[in-house]
């Protein structure tokens, strides 16, 4: 077993799972010194078990520092930190006193060429990033490939030396994400697995695999449950465990129903046997939310998260191959190469591996998927991927796209403006 | 404005097809807002070329010299649009071989929700024909191609004066 440094992010995940607790974390990022400080306060504060979270902005993630500097002198409020352009003083005053061993501070990006970036988080002495050479490249960017393996490869050596000053650098892979929605679970599974192979190919001996709730609660539970056996299989040498994303796709509208896919998630968090979950705020669909907005959130998860873990938890009724699906693209991708970095820019220009709906040049851009009618994310092509026929192959058309797009959206926006107008029962007109 | 019907031909292709040059700004990745605007102005009989997400302001250039579409659409979520579409539009509108194509842009311009009624007049100002806040309706952005000038692209050039 592994033993942790006195203050590590991995430990911090580590001990929380073993006192029964799901660590919740915001997503979070603001322009604003003094503003991004007082985020770290607040979510330490929350009262919940949490990590804090920096989350960079766009102009970081594209590296246009000359457009960064033009916004900041204009008094742009930008869509996160920019931690490479502040003087280092401006960060470490942010964490100064917050971050800490009860309260790690993670750095969320989506730079296919993070090398600055790494740079900053290893001078600053922080421990723990997010990413990976797929999954921050052909969602993010117009990058090749190959540049954003070669960029991630020197990136991840450069922070696990950081293990020479005694941190245990930590990098999650946002594998299983990719676009937010629309990428069957399968592929994000072998994705995120195969990105911590490659983090461990690097040097680094503490990940995360990642998995955002998709379309439909059992297959998700299902994909959880393979995702941990894969992660088993595959990274048993080095500290790893699982991490949820409530819902990554286009978002409920209202409060109640975005409240109630951020319950949801908390629920699959736990009965999948996630450690950490990155939660969503009703703000999701309008705009960039408040520190209030993600504190609330915080809570509402961590409680959501503790009734469940009273009811136990329960079984898969139907297995559908998820782990099956996976294992064999992780298996193909891994028999392109000694390294796992040659193998996943291989597995993508033949086409063994192929992200629905991509448009990033390297994508090969053949495979579709869709939500069936009972809301499962399906295959409708899968390409040359190595995952068998799909029995019914089908045309996606324009507005068999658009419904799958919107499905989670309506689904619970639908439920939540039904419950709302539903009046409680025994109560007279008038009462209330 | 039903929405219903081909949209009139403005006339520059052979087959009079209107032509929209489909594109997002250099910091902002997402691409589903492309995906689905594509997709709609498709289904209103209009081509579509898709330059996807981040594109440099200098690619975008070019494929509008090598394209000569009808009209340039932007579109941004990721709340840098106004500072990344005042620099866009400074350049668009110094080119002579942009200067008067049509170039509208839309999505969630801001990080704060609410459409800033100040900065969306600024880049009117600065010479974009159209802004389509967070709020709007594709059908609104269907009326605008609609209510193009339906002369010959080149002559509808020459005629139009400088953007607003
Ligand atoms: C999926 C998603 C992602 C995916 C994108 C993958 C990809 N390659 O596309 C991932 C996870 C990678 C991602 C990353 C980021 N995202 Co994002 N993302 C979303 C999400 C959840 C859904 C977007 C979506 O699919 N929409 C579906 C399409 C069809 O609709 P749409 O984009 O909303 O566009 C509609 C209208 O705006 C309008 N429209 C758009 N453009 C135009 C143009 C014209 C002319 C017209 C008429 C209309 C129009 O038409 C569309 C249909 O109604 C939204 C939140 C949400 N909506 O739920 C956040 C959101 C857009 N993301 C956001 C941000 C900030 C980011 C990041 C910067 C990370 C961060 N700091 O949080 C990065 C982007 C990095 C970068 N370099 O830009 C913010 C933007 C905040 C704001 N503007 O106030 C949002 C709103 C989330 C939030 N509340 O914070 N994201």
């Amino acid at each position: 077993m592994l033993t942790y440094p006195s203050a590590s992010f991995g430990g911090y995940v580590d001990s929380a799972y073993r006192s029964g607790d799901l660590v919740v974390q915001p997503r979070m990022g603001f322009s604003a010194p003094e503003t991004m400080r007082r985020g770290l306060i607040e979510v330490r504060r929350s009262g919940v078990p949490t990590v804090g979270t920096i989350t960079l902005d766009s102009y970081t993630r594209t590296g246009d520092y000359q457009a960064l500097r033009r916004a900041l002198d204009d008094g742009v409020s930008l869509n996160g930190f920019p931690i490479v352009t502040y003087p280092h003083e401006v960060t470490a005053s942010v964490l100064e006193g917050v971050w800490s061993s009860e309260f790690p501070v993670q750095v969320r990006h989506g730079c296919p060429l993070p090398e600055d970036i790494f740079a900053a988080i290893s001078d600053l002495g922080l421990d723990a990033s997010e990413g990976g050479p797929v999954s921050y490249c052909l969602p993010y960017s117009r990058v090749p490939l190959e540049d954003s393996i070669e960029a991630w490869a020197r990136a991840c050596e450069r922070f696990a030396a950081t293990s020479g000053r005694g941190v245990l650098p930590h990098v999650e892979s946002f594998g299983g994400c990719m676009l937010g929605q629309l990428c069957p679970p399968s592929l994000l599974l072998a994705l995120t697995v195969l990105e911590g192979i490659f983090f461990r190919a690097h040097g680094l001996t503490s990940v995360s695999l990642s998995y955002a709730q998709q379309t439909h609660p059992e297959q998700d539970l299902e994909a959880l449950t393979a995702l941990r056996r894969l992660g088993q299989e595959f990274l048993s040498d080095i500290d790893w465990h699982t991490v949820v994303y409530a819902y990554m796709g286009v978002y409920p509208f209202e409060r109640l129903a975005a409240e109630a896919l951020l319950r949801d998630a908390a629920e699959l968090a736990v009965r999948g046997g996630a450690r950490r979950l990155l939660v969503k705020t009703p703000a999701e669909a309008h705009r960039i939310p408040t520190i209030a907005e993600n504190v609330r959130s915080l809570r509402l998860a961590a409680a959501a998260a503790a009734e469940v873990g009273n009811a136990g938890t329960s079984g898969i009724r139907r297995e559908t191959g998820i782990y099956e699906e996976a294992g064999a693209l992780i298996e193909a991708v891994l028999e392109l190469g000694e390294d796992p970095g040659t193998a996943l820019g291989r597995a993508f220009e033949r086409g063994l591996l192929d992200v629905p709906y991509c448009l990033h040049p390297d994508n090969p851009g053949r495979a579709r998927s869709y939500v069936d009618e009972t809301g499962r994310l399906r295959w409708a092509s899968v390409g040359a991927m190595p995952i068998g026929q799909v029995a019914d192959t089908r045309e996606i058309t324009g507005s068999d796209l658009l419904a799958s797009l919107y499905y989670v959206q309506r689904k619970y926006d639908r439920r939540a403006s039904h419950e709302a107008c539903v009046k409680p029962e025994g109560i007279e007109p008038g009462e209330i | 404005m039903t929405g219903s019907g081909p949209v009139r031909p403005t006339g520059s292709a052979e087959d009079g097809v209107m032509r929209v040059l489909l594109s997002s700004v250099p910091s902002d990745a997402h691409t589903w807002n492309l995906v689905f605007l594509q997709l709609a102005l498709e289904q209103a009989g209009i081509r579509v070329r898709n330059l996807g997400a981040c594109v440099p302001t200098s690619s975008l250039l070019d494929a509008v010299d090598d394209w000569r579409p009808d009209v340039v659409v932007i579109s941004t979520v990721n709340g840098h649009g106004y500072p990344d579409g005042r620099h866009l539009i400074g350049e668009f509108r110094a080119r002579p071989s942009s200067r008067s194509i049509p170039i509208v842009i839309g999505g969630k311009l801001g990080i704060a929700g609410a459409s800033d009624r100040h900065r969306i007049r600024e880049l009117v100002r600065l010479g974009f024909d159209a802004v389509f806040p967070d709020d709007s309706d594709f059908v609104e952005l269907e009326s605008f191609l609609r209510s193009l000038p339906t002369t010959t692209a080149g002559a509808m050039r020459s005629e139009r004066g400088p953007a607003c």
